[in-house]
C-alpha cells in the first residue's frame, strides 16, 4: 500500500478512536490558535479601522509596512519572540519560553498584521459608502470606528478567518518558542514535523489530514453561525 | 450573534486558556536534550518512572547538542543532556554548567544504499570508509547543524584528512537539519549518512538504506548530563534538577536505560561511574 492511501486509512482510524494523546494535541493547537486569534482581532480590527479612517503624515508608509507584515516569516517571528522570552532576554522573568503562553504571543505577532491589513481594506470600502451619513450624524472618530466595525462584521470575519488559518497552520514560530515538548507544547503542526523527521511519513500525513478536517469543521461552523445570525436579522 | 455573545465567547476562551495549562504541573524541570534521545523514544520509555517516583514532570526540548548547550547557557533549561564530550567540557569550564556526569553511550554507524557505490560495506575502519566514499564521490548527506553527531562526523573527516568544504563539491550535501530529516534526505537521494544507531533503529523511512559501516571504536558516542549553573541563573531548579541527575545515574535509572529496546535491540548502554567524568 502506498503512503498516501495508508495515511488516509490511518487518519480515519484516528478520528474514530479519538486517542487521548491525539485529543490533547488537538486541544492545545486549538487553544493556542484561537486565543491568538481573539487577542490578534482585539488589537487588529480597531487598528485596521483606525488606519482606514484617519489621515496623518506617514499613513501610506504605515499601510505599506502593515501589508508587508502579512508575510512575516514565522521562523523569524519565532526567533525574535524566543530572544525576548529567553531568560537572558527582556521578558525572561515571565518564564514563558517553552510554554503555551509564549506560543500564543508568537502567533499574536503573526496574526495581528493580517487581521489589521484586511480589516483596513474592508472598513475603507465601507467608509466610502457611509462617510456622508456618519458625518451628518456628527459621530466622534471612536464612535465611527465602532459603528463601521459592527456594520462590517460579516465581511470582517474573512479577516479573522485568515488570521486563524495562518495560526493553526504555522509551525515555524511555535516549534522554536514552544520547544515541541511532549504532552505540554506539542501541537498538530509540531507533531507532524516530528513524525516526518522520524521517517513515519504515513503517520505525519494522517495527522495532516486530521488537522485539515478540523480547520474545515471550524470554518464551516463559523460560517453557519454567521448565516444564522444574518437570517435572524433579515439582512 | 450579538455583542454580548461575542464577549461571552471571548471570556470563555480566555478562561479555557488560563485554567488548563497549569494543572498539577507545578513541579517540573526543563531538560535541553538532543534529537537522538527524544526521537529514538528513550525519554518516553524512562521518564514515566522518574515522574511517578518524584512527582517531577520533565519537559524535554529536543535540539542539536550545539543548540541545547546554548539553551542551557542562556538559562532556558535546568538540565542539559547531550552527547559531545569536548563541547560539554568547554561548557563546564566556562562556568555555564556544573556537576557533569557520564550517563550512557551508544554508537554511530554509517548507513548507505544497498548497492554500495563506494564499496564500504563490512569495512570496520571508519576512516578508510570515508576515504573510499570521497574517492568515489558517492553522495553523502551531512547534518551540517553543529549538533553532537555533526561534530563527531567532522572529526572523522579530519582524521581521514579530507576537507569536505573544498573536496566535497557535488557529492557532500549539508542538510542543515536534524538526524531524522537528514536520513529522509539520504533515503531520498540514496546517499551515505552518518547517524547514531538509536535514531537509525527507530527510523521508518529507510528506503534502500542499510548499515554499511559499524563497530569501529572511533564510533563510540558518549552522553553526559549536567546542571545549568545556578550561580549564573538563580531561577534554575537545583533540587529538582539534581533529583533527575541522581535518578538517571542510579541503578534504577541505569536499568531503565538498558531495558529500552527496539525490535529486540538495545539502543543505549548505561555507563555511569561515580567520580568519572571523562
Amino acid at each position: 500500500m502506498n503512503t498516501i492511501s495508508e495515511a488516509f486509512l490511518l487518519s480515519l482510524q484516528m478520528m474514530a478512536q479519538l486517542d487521548p494523546e491525539l485529543l490533547r494535541i488537538i486541544g492545545l493547537s486549538l487553544r493556542v490558535s484561537l486565543t491568538a486569534v481573539i487577542i490578534g482581532s482585539i488589537i487588529g480590527l480597531p487598528l485596521g479601522a483606525l488606519l482606514a479612517l484617519t489621515r496623518f503624515p506617514g499613513r501610506d508608509a504605515c499601510i505599506v509596512v502593515l501589508n508587508a507584515c502579512m508575510g512575516l516569516p514565522p521562523v523569524v517571528v519565532g526567533l525574535v519572540v524566543y530572544l525576548i522570552l529567553s531568560r537572558s532576554g527582556p521578558l525572561g522573568t515571565l518564564g514563558w519560553l517553552f510554554t503555551p503562553a509564549g506560543m500564543v504571543m508568537a502567533q499574536v505577532v503573526l496574526i495581528t498584521p493580517i487581521v489589521a491589513a484586511l480589516s483596513r481594506q474592508t472598513v475603507a470600502d465601507l467608509w466610502v459608502e457611509y462617510e456622508e451619513q456618519l458625518r451628518s450624524l456628527g459621530l466622534t472618530p471612536m464612535k465611527a470606528i465602532a459603528t463601521l466595525l459592527w456594520d462590517g462584521r460579516y465581511s470582517l470575519t474573512t479577516a479573522v478567518f485568515a488570521g486563524f488559518g495562518r495560526a493553526i497552520a504555522e509551525v515555524g514560530a511555535i516549534i522554536i518558542v514552544g520547544g515541541n515538548i511532549n504532552g505540554f507544547t506539542r501541537t498538530m503542526t509540531t507533531a507532524i514535523s516530528l513524525e516526518t523527521s522520524r521517517g513515519d511519513l504515513a503517520l505525519a500525513m494522517a495527522l495532516g489530514i486530521v488537522l485539515l478536517a478540523i480547520a474545515i469543521s471550524i470554518n464551516a461552523a463559523a460560517t453557519a453561525a454567521g448565516n444564522a445570525a444574518r437570517r435572524r436579522q433579515g439582512a | 450573534m450579538n455583542r454580548r455573545h461575542l464577549l461571552g465567547l471571548a471570556a470563555g476562551f480566555a478562561l479555557a486558556l488560563s485554567s488548563t495549562p497549569t494543572l498539577a504541573q507545578d513541579k517540573f524541570i526543563v531538560v535541553a536534550s538532543t534529537t537522538s534521545t527524544e526521537q529514538s523514544g528513550l525519554f518516553g520509555h524512562i521518564l514515566p518512572a522518574f515522574t511517578k517516583k518524584t512527582g517531577i514532570q520533565v519537559r524535554v526540548v529536543a535540539q542539536g547538542t550545539g543548540q541545547a548547550l546554548k539553551t542551557g547557557e542562556q538559562g532556558n533549561a535546568d538540565v542539559v543532556f547531550v552527547h559531545d564530550p569536548v563541547a560539554e567540557q568547554k561548557f563546564v569550564d566556562a562556568g555555564f554548567g556544573i556537576d557533569r556526569r557520564l550517563v550512557m553511550y551508544n554508537d554511530f554507524v554509517i548507513v548507505g544504499p544497498k548497492s554500495d557505490p563506494a564499496r564500504v560495506a563490512n569495512t570496520k575502519d571508519v576512516v578508510a570508509a570515508y576515504k573510499k566514499i570521497a574517492a568515489a564521490k558517492a553522495p553523502f548527506a551531512s547534518r551540517g547543524d553543529s549538533s553532537g553527531t555533526h561534530a563527531a562526523e567532522l572529526r572523522l573527516w579530519k582524521e581521514a584528512d579530507i576537507d569536505v568544504k573544498t573536496a566535497g563539491a557535488g557529492w557532500y550535501r549539508e542538510t542543515g537539519s536534524g538526524m531524522g530529516p537528514t536520513l529522509n534526505t539520504a533515503s531520498g537521494m540514496n546517499a551515505y549518512a552518518f547517524t547514531d544507531r538509536g535514531t537509525w533503529l527507530s527510523f521508518k523511512n529507510r528506503g534502500d538504506l542499510v548499515i554499511a559501516v559499524q563497530g569501529d571504536v572511533r564510533l563510540f558516542n558518549q552522553y553526559g548530563v549536567m546542571l545549568v549553573n545556578p550561580a549564573r541563573h538563580a531561577h534554575v531548579k537545583v533540587a529538582e534538577g539534581k533529583a533527575f541527575m541522581d535518578w538517571i545515574t542510579s541503578k534504577e535509572g541505569q536499568d531503565a536505560i538498558a531495558t529500552y529496546k527496539i525490535e529486540g535491540e538495545q539502543l543505549f548502554f548505561p555507563n555511569y561511574k561515580p567520580g568519572v567524568n571523562s
